[in-house]
């Protein structure tokens, strides 16, 4: 069950950065192109393990540094830092919850390219900065908090249609025995 | 909830990141090269599907459509025929003087038709993938145009298959341009991130005399672009580093958030 789950993450991260790449209908609408790596990461964290947390940050990183202008290798360690911080609080977060997940993939989607940013102008980059940056980072941030649930519902049809089916309950309850004496 | 062999890994991949972050760009660029080539059987199935849903348009156009289409095409093409006769002799007549007067031979204009494969995915860069590598000729620095020939940037890096160009208006593709007419100079920087057909032509002289409106082409000085490319017009001038010099505010003629076809210009 555990390697049905990393082996759709990191699908699901090898559609969305295709789908980043060959799709820019977002960016001519809003001015800014979204990242579903963040939020497919809020996923990973709170329900797979640890190797497929660093397996995404990992192959997600350098399949997104791959294909863009950014030095390769640069996206990983952010998505890795917000990844192991999830995981390693995961008991204390109401994973449950919609708004939980909203509110972790808006933030994780502004953490991210935020982190990413700071390595690049450390590696004497100079990406494209201004005032429509923070504006780019709310509509990824917003967009990022729709999709983390979006993949909670979606991982979890997919596990349900891949995975064991679960046992039913049986009709006997322990409770309820006659034990018969002599 | 981390244990002894979660914090090892985290610090191998730690090390690892760091090494790649500082390996040499040839390999860099060849790991990218690498990595990316994962994705081509998503890219070939992508540009087949849209081959696919192209071609079910075009059959489905009447056929009254495409005898009208194909009757304009052609008094278009005699239009163009007498044309370019009547400039050939006029480049004749202007290589006949150049020889004359002893004055450098212009060399015929070499353009490569290319395809933009992929956008790019991350907000900060200007930059994109075309479907000509140095298979076809493609080497770095050459200028990429759109169809009606307004400046897109230069290629980045050329890759086999591929190259990856990069536009005006990033910080790694300044241009050296020209006011027309007056002929004042300047150099052609960085965008605003969300205005992607503004660019901020810089250095220009105190005493310019600018309007809006006027062309903004190629100089030719910077040793990259060969000169006179149309690259946009002036929207607004402004007084920049202390009243030292001027800026202007330029319009880009190329429509950069939605580029199909570019042309590689040869040199």
């Amino acid at each position: 069950m555990t390697w049905i789950n990393t082996i759709l993450i990191l699908l699901s991260a090898c559609l969305a950065v295709f789908w980043q790449t060959a799709f820019h209908g977002v960016r001519h609408l809003l001015g800014a192109q979204i990242d579903l790596l963040p939020a497919l990461m809020v996923y990973a964290s709170l329900s797979a393990g640890f190797t497929s947390v660093v397996l995404l940050a990992v192959c997600g990183g350098l399949w997104f540094d791959s294909l863009s202008a950014n030095p390769l290798g640069v996206s990983v360690l952010p998505l890795l830092l917000v990844g192991v911080a999830l995981y390693s609080s995961r008991d204390l977060i109401l994973r449950s919850q919609t708004f939980a997940r909203f509110f972790l993939g808006f933030t994780a989607s502004i953490a991210v390219p935020f982190l990413a940013l700071i390595l690049l102008l450390t590696t004497s980059q100079r990406p494209l900065l201004g005032w429509g940056t923070l504006w780019q980072f709310v509509v990824m941030g917003v967009a990022g908090g729709i999709a983390a649930p979006l993949y909670f519902e979606l991982f979890g049809w997919l596990l349900r249609l891949l995975g064991p089916a679960e046992m039913s309950e049986t009709s006997f309850r322990s409770d309820r025995e006659i034990r018969r004496g002599r | 909830m981390l244990k002894r062999p979660h914090y090892i890994a985290l610090a191998l991949i730690v090390v690892l990141t760091l090494t790649i972050l500082n390996l040499p760009s040839q390999t860099t660029a060849r790991l990218k090269l690498g990595i990316g080539s994962f994705f081509l059987p998503l890219f070939g199935l992508a540009s087949s599907s849209q081959r696919a849903i192209e071609k079910t348009g075009e059959a489905i156009v009447p056929r009254q459509e495409l005898l009208r289409q194909n009757e304009a095409l052609r008094r278009e093409n005699t239009q163009l025929r007498l044309e370019l006769m009547d400039s050939s002799k006029a480049v004749q007549e202007n290589d006949k003087l150049r020889r004359l007067f002893n004055w450098k031979q212009r060399s015929p204009l070499k353009l490569k038709l290319g395809r933009v494969i992929l956008s790019e995915p991350a907000n900060w860069w200007r930059t994109a993938q075309i479907d000509l590598g140095t298979r076809d000729g493609i080497s770095n620095n050459l200028a990429v145009l759109t169809p009606e020939g307004y400046l897109i940037g230069r290629v980045a890096q050329a890759f086999y298959t591929h190259s990856q160009i990069v536009m005006v208006g990033d910080h790694n593709c300044k241009v050296a341009a020209r006011v027309e007419p007056g002929g004042d100079t300047g150099i052609i920087g960085a965008s605003h991130p969300l205005a992607n057909n503004l660019v901020e032509m810089a250095f220009l002289p105190n005493n310019a005399n600018l309007k809006s409106g006027q062309l903004v082409k190629t100089s030719g000085k910077g040793g990259v672009f060969p000169e006179n490319i149309p690259i946009g017009q002036i929207v607004v001038t402004y007084p920049a580093e202390a009243g030292l010099s001027r800026s202007a505010q330029v319009r880009l003629g190329a429509n950069l958030a939605s580029l199909d076809e570019v042309w590689v210009r040869f040199p």
